[in-house]
């Protein structure tokens, strides 16, 4: 008998909102407990509303339902004394509560740590900040660009002249989930030895500031010399040459770490006496990098994967979706999935990159409409 | 405070940054996390002198990814040494590796060994690209998983070529999911006993990462990523979503309405712009106004506008600014750590806190076979 999805029987109330909260709650959903998403009444979550490339299933944006499939939606007037009671006996029975309102947000409403363990003294309680909750920034909002801007991390990417870069998704919000997710798990496994709960806090900028640990440690530990972004093909500002992106003759090639004396012999150029010490290889990277470049115009992407990776080069070709996600080394990994709507509408998306006891996690079930699962949850909480 | 995982023994045979970022969060989260070193070298990522900074004789990244780790030191080819690590691995709640498809059959530590000895273990993997598929053998190495994902088109301008990340993105990333998913498996263990095998591979991690834009894909018919001319920040996302330059640095500005945007800058050109769709459809035309407008006065000037109209906006810092800011000091972001030589370092915290406390350690990263005597004394 195949075992059963590890977090069955973890019910999760999830009040966040945006990308960083439901990340998390998304991942414990596929893990297996059952999540439900308490939102307002109407018009739900704001996330609803965020669109990207203005695309909408029915009233709610794309975006939110790739972020909240497989969740429940419970719809509740936090404001209402009756709501909030009601909430509050959902809490009883609850193991995890998250948000990500500003702080002080869930003390006007009622719901902040101190209260809710007199409620559930078990309950594992998981806040999303901005900033962390004390400090000149805590009631700043905290957004993924806006985090991303003020972190320094807009410095490592892009190439040497280029204006600060940031990364071209919400990584901040979705490294938070993944960080807060990992605290929550850890402080159940807690409560399983000792009965107690725990309060989980992570913010934005203390991720973003973890996802950038190997260049920052070089950094305070080098005298906080920064290091520049390569002129060209910059990949990682703290590392030398060649590691990087080159145009090839017919497109791109990605370049990881080698020794350059071993790159140069696999790609069948002499080393230039300038670059033959190891010292060079960051000292000198942009003459390197530029001095590779003008090797590798000379044969196509696969020309030099095939040549390259038999003389054990980390390398590989550079592709677009178009590309990769019609690759058989993509398809082979059955990592899309098709999620239906309870209106019938189906959304081709991804599924959670964690195999479990050897299977893959498919979930059909879509994002909820707001409340829509208000009688049900009424029932199985006794509610009424 | 007892740290959550206290008590929890971790065997984790990984190298590099993938499984040890895993290890080292468990590690914060109180787990004893033992690193398996071969012999000779130890994990190769030690002598990886790709970064210009050498801290006490090894790289600064092996520094970054493995304090408060042990070490022990072994052969697992010699049959009485992989003894020894049998026994260990009877002891583990936790056994963890990133060898590539195969290689952990030849060392006798594949899941079906590990579970044969030790039911109920959690025995968690990151590869490169999963166990199937034309893909299997190749390294699973960040930068060229990232070329390979179709992420490196979202970063960066238009017309820029490939940006990749300048991150470990995948390697982490990937370490986040093991852990998520080790910590997922101790959970069912604590309530059922039983143990679980934990699969991850960098491909699917950093797929997910991009599921907005794989869903997008899916759902517009396949159109090409399109990022915008100037002031990209996710090719997916309407104007003003972006960073510009200032009279006198960068300023970023998050999602807004681009006419309530215009009647607080006193930007005319930004009125015309009223529906909704028009912010992504003709961002390109918007950004260029607005980096026009916002180039003429310094950075603060905006932001004392802009952020009492609780419009999201930010200064742009780099390390040298950021962590001069009192609010990034009130964070202890950095703690400093020792060596049993007396090397000491600086090195960032894990980013999360139980019941308002910090997760600090002051144990740096162990000697290479440092632990042998201790843990054969304790264990074997």
């Amino acid at each position: 008998m195949s075992k059963k999805l590890p977090l069955e029987g973890i019910t999760v109330l999830e009040f966040a909102q945006f990308m960083a909260g439901p990340s998390a709650g998304l991942k414990m959903a596929d893990l297996g407990a059952n999540v439900i998403k308490i939102e307002r009444p109407g018009s739900g979550e704001a996330g609803r509303k965020i669109a990207i490339k203005n695309l909408f299933i029915g009233p709610d944006s794309l975006v939110f339902h790739t972020i909240n499939r497989n969740k429940r939606s419970y719809s509740a007037n936090l404001k209402d004394p009756n709501d909030l009671a009601k909430i509050k006996e959902m809490i009883k029975q609850a193991d995890v509560m998250t948000h990500n309102f500003r702080p002080g947000v869930m003390e006007k409403i009622g719901l902040d740590y101190e209260t809710v363990k007199q409620i559930n003294s078990g309950i594992i309680y998981g806040d999303v900040l901005g900033y962390g909750d004390k400090g000149p920034w805590a009631k700043k909002p905290g957004q993924d660009l806006l985090i991303q801007s003020l972190s320094g991390i807009c410095y490592l990417t892009g190439n040497k002249d280029d204006n600060p870069t940031p990364m071209g998704l919400a990584a901040s919000d979705m490294f938070t989930g993944g960080h807060l997710v990992q605290g929550i798990l850890a402080a159940l496994i807690k409560k399983q030895k000792t009965g107690e709960g725990s309060r989980v806090s992570v913010s934005l900028l203390e991720s973003t500031m973890d996802m950038q640990f190997e260049s920052l440690t070089a950094y305070v530990n080098n005298g906080k010399k920064m290091s520049n972004r390569a002129a060209k093909g910059n990949a990682q500002a703290f590392l030398g040459a060649p590691y990087g992106i080159y145009e090839t003759a017919d497109s791109h090639v990605a370049i990881a770490m080698k020794p350059l004396s071993e790159l140069a012999d696999a790609m069948e150029v002499s080393l230039p006496v300038a670059f033959q010490s190891v010292e060079s290889w960051f000292g000198s990277r942009d003459a390197i990098m530029e001095w590779l470049q003008e090797t590798f115009t000379s044969k196509t992407t696969e020309e030099w994967i095939s040549k390259l990776e038999t003389k054990q080069i980390w390398c590989g070709p550079v592709y677009n979706y178009d590309q990769i996600l019609n690759h058989e080394g993509y398809q082979v990994l059955k990592m899309d999935q098709e999620v239906e709507t309870s209106d019938g509408d189906k959304v081709k998306t991804t599924r959670c990159p964690i195999r479990i006891d050897g299977s893959r996690i498919f979930s059909r079930k879509s994002a909820p409409k707001t409340g829509e699962d208000n009688e049900a949850i009424e029932k199985e909480f006794n509610l009424n | 405070m007892t740290k959550p995982l206290e008590g929890i023994l971790v065997l984790d045979f990984s190298q590099f940054l993938s499984g040890p970022s895993a290890s080292l969060r468990l590690a914060d989260l109180g787990a004893r996390v033992i690193k398996i070193e071969q012999p000779n070298t130890g994990d190769i990522c030690r002598e990886l002198y790709i970064s210009h900074v050498e801290m006490n004789g090894e790289s600064s990244i092996f520094h970054a990814i493995n304090r408060n780790k042990q070490s022990y030191q072994v052969d697992l080819k010699d049959e009485a040494q992989r003894s020894k690590v049998y026994e260990l691995i009877k002891k583990a709640d936790v056994v963890m590796h990133n060898f590539r498809p195969g290689v952990v059959d030849r060392l006798g530590i594949d899941y079906e060994t590990v579970a044969r000895l030790n039911p109920a273990v959690v025995y968690g993997e990151i590869s490169g690209y999963g166990k199937d598929g034309p893909w299997k053998d190749k390294a699973g190495q960040d930068l060229v998983v990232q070329a390979i994902s179709g992420l490196t088109y979202l970063s960066g301008n238009n017309g820029a070529g490939p940006v990749p990340m300048g991150i470990a993105i995948v390697d982490m990333l990937a370490g986040i999911h093991l852990a998520q998913g080790i910590l997922s498996c101790l959970v069912r263990k604590g309530n059922t006993g039983e143990g679980g095998l934990i699969e991850v591979s960098m491909l699917e991690s950093i797929m997910e990462l991009q599921f907005e834009s794989v869903t997008t894909y899916h759902m517009d018919g396949g159109e090409p990523t399109e990022r915008t001319k100037t002031s990209n920040a996710h090719p997916y996302l309407g104007a003003p979503y972006g960073i510009y330059p200032t009279k006198d640095g960068y300023m970023a500005l998050a999602m807004g309405s681009i006419p309530v945007l215009g009647e607080l800058m006193s930007c005319d050109e930004l009125l015309r712009f009223e529906s909704f769709e028009s912010w992504y459809d003709e961002r390109d035309e918007i950004k260029d106004i607005l980096s026009g407008h916002l180039k003429t006065q310094h950075t603060q000037h905006w932001l004392d506008i802009l952020e009492p109209a609780d419009i999201w906006c930010a200064d742009v810092m780099n390390w040298d600014r950021l962590l001069d800011q009192e609010a990034f000091k009130v964070l202890d972001m950095i703690q400093e750590v020792n060596m049993s030589d007396g090397y000491k370092y600086d090195t960032t915290r894990c980013p999360i806190r139980i019941n308002d406390e910090l997760l600090t350690s002051a144990i740096g990263t162990p000697k290479l076979g440092e632990h042998n005597d201790v843990i054969e004394k304790e264990f074997l």
